[in-house]
């Protein structure tokens, strides 16, 4: 592996400004390593080779014209599939947009290439967003790097697969219901899910609109800090971005916070979890009380995780989500319509409806079609109050007991996930199963509140192990210095694959 | 919860609603993982949530007006682009309005 590779996004980007590394360099290495290890992993669907070089290019012209570079000027990153780019295709991994060419770039993918990111390929996901493993990609199933037979999470585990094994230095991913932290816990990377409004979500294809957030995947809690900075703020065009300034989240993140008060998430600590999950939470738990934080115990009564007769796990949060985010994604989906862009039956139908449902069934996977069924459903005349109205209700409450936790604490402390990454083909027969991979990350979202997943070491068998902090609504500074405090004291941060070893 | 009862008759009619079409076999398997997944959901039904306001957004945000001001558009060969069947500037479809209706 080149020294490059081994950087950290902010040192590569510092390397280049000091004339250390050139962007060309730094671009090169990587799409190296993407040659020799994306076979393995299958992280990308669409590399952006010659575009990428020649951006790097103009970044090495403007550093030696000696003109101001941007905050992340030669870092050569990766865009999940669902980031509209004028260049290439956005497929969201689905069949139906399979050649859609986006007219414009997303806010997000514009704001990285302002910042002089080099953006190397768009990443592998489940197809729209919806899944937790990326096997839902109609295209490819994305390996875990740290074992190619397991899943690397999702649905943004192209992203962080990608990060991961060092095929970018950083990328963007986006998260609905865990889709960013889910995946960077079971590739052993940070994760962040910032605030509902933080970043633009124009130009990201939408699942559930109220929920949908983009965020960064990165090696460690700089890199996290320093995308955020690049990619948040105000967009008028999309109008739940809030108007509020961006704090410079690099400038205080060594500082620890003072008086640091930890919730630790009474309800996630249950016997249901994983032992070695546990251990990592207690664990956790220590360094802070170690670094002179208060420890609190809190409950979050409606986003608790109960195990049944049967020995499933279930949860008010899960229910919930899968009524909000499903009722959202089939109104969502209802454009893809054959007509406007996107894969059109090639059989001669009679009518409009038919071309519309001949389309759309021919173009979208089995798991995009259950939750745009199963929205329909929540939506459709007589079943309205009893399954979306009694969702947001259950919304309101999920979201009350975290505004009662926050009266007392400064962020949470609790899993990511309940279990390391699963095998390839696990829970593919069982939706149900499936969706319970979001048990600890999905009230995030339905509270629209920001959450960290971080590296918390390896389990016995040589998987990535992970914490979830998680914030009050824009307290992105104060989450991110608080996980940095997490990632000093542990000495844990970025890890690196055997993969990437041997390459 | 409401009575129901998840049969291939609701299936089709959900399907019809969300404009997939679906043999008689996927009906079959979507009408029992539906059933699932519907049975889970009904746990909302043990929590009382009389008086509660729905949430419908995460944030506390008002209506966003922004001023009436014309900006750049997309022009109409990048917006269609994409389209399958176009005739000229307009999207080409079969009949709308078939003798059946």
């Amino acid at each position: 592996m080149s020294d490059i590779l081994n950087l950290s996004a902010l040192g590569l980007r510092d390397a280049i400004a000091a004339g250390e590394v050139s962007a060309a360099e730094a671009t090169r290495d990587y799409l190296d390593a993407i040659e020799a290890m994306d076979k393995k992993v299958c992280a990308y669907n669409e590399i952006f080779a010659e575009r990428a070089m020649g951006r790097a290019e103009e970044i090495d012209k403007k550093r030696s014209a000696g003109k101001t570079l941007g905050a992340l000027a030669g870092v050569p990153v990766a865009v999940k599939d669902n980031i509209c780019t004028s260049f290439g295709r956005t497929s969201c991994s689905s069949k139906i947009l399979e050649n859609f060419h986006a007219p414009y770039d997303a806010t997000v993918a514009g704001k990285l290439e302002s910042a002089g990111a080099i953006i190397l390929g768009k990443t592998n996901m489940d197809e729209f967003a919806m899944g937790s493993s990326t096997e839902n990609s109609a295209f490819n199933a994305t390996r875990n790097p740290w074992d190619t037979s397991h899943v690397p999470g999702g649905s943004s585990g192209g992203s962080a697969a990608a990060v991961a094994a060092r095929m970018c230095a950083a990328a963007v991913g986006s998260d609905t219901g865990g889709s960013i932290r889910q995946p960077a816990a079971f590739c052993g990377v940070v994760g962040l899910k910032p605030t509902y409004g933080r970043v633009s979500r124009y130009g990201l294809v939408a699942f559930g609109s109220s929920l949908d957030q983009i965020g960064p995947l990165a090696r460690d809690v700089a890199d996290s800090a320093l995308l955020l900075g690049a990619i948040a703020g105000h967009d008028t065009h999309d109008s739940t971005s809030i108007d509020r300034p961006v704090p410079e989240y690099l400038a205080s993140l060594d500082k620890p916070v003072e008086k640091l008060r930890v919730g630790l998430v009474k309800e996630f600590h249950s016997e249901s979890l994983d032992d070695e999950i546990r251990a990592a939470v207690d664990k956790a738990v220590k360094i802070y009380r170690d670094a002179g934080a208060e420890i609190i115990e809190v409950s979050l009564p409606h986003s608790r995780v109960d195990t049944d007769e049967g020995g499933q796990l279930s949860s008010y949060a899960v229910a919930c989500y899968y009524l909000v985010a499903t009722a959202e994604a089939s109104s969502n989906l209802a454009r893809y319509d054959g007509v406007h862009y996107g894969h059109r039956t090639a059989d001669k139908v009679g009518d409009i409806i038919e071309l519309y449902s001949r389309s759309r069934a021919e173009g979208f996977g089995d798991e995009v079609k259950r939750r745009i069924m199963l929205g329909t459903y929540a939506l459709s005349s007589g079943y309205y109050d009893a399954y979306y109205l009694k969702a947001l209700k259950v919304r309101r409450l999920i979201k009350n007991d975290f505004d009662k936790a926050f009266e007392n604490c400064d962020v949470l402390l609790c899993p990511v996930a309940p279990e390391t990454a699963f095998k390839i083909g696990e829970k593919t027969a069982d939706p149900l199963t499936m969706y319970l991979s979001d048990i600890y990350t999905i009230s995030v979202n339905l509270a629209g509140i920001p959450g960290v997943s971080i590296p918390a070491g390896l389990s016995e068998s040589g998987l990535p192990l992970a914490v979830q902090l998680l914030g009050n609504v824009f307290a992105e500074e104060t989450l991110l210095r608080a996980a940095r405090m997490y990632e000093m004291a542990s000495g844990i941060t970025r890890l690196t694959p055997e993969i990437v070893k041997e390459n | 919860m409401t009575e129901k009862k998840i049969d291939r008759k609701l299936i089709r009619h959900i399907a019809l609603l969300a404009r997939i079409e679906m043999t008689d076999e996927q009906a079959e398997t979507l009408g029992r993982q539906f059933a699932g997944i519907v049975a889970y959901m009904d746990k909302l039904g043990e929590l009382d949530t009389d008086g509660v306001e729905p949430m419908a957004h995460a944030l506390d945000v008002r209506n966003v007006l922004a001023e009436d001001t014309p900006g750049r558009s997309l022009p109409v060969e990048q917006a269609m682009a994409n389209a399958p069947a176009r005739d000229g500037g307009f999207y080409k479809v079969p009949k709308v309005i078939g003798d059946s209706q």
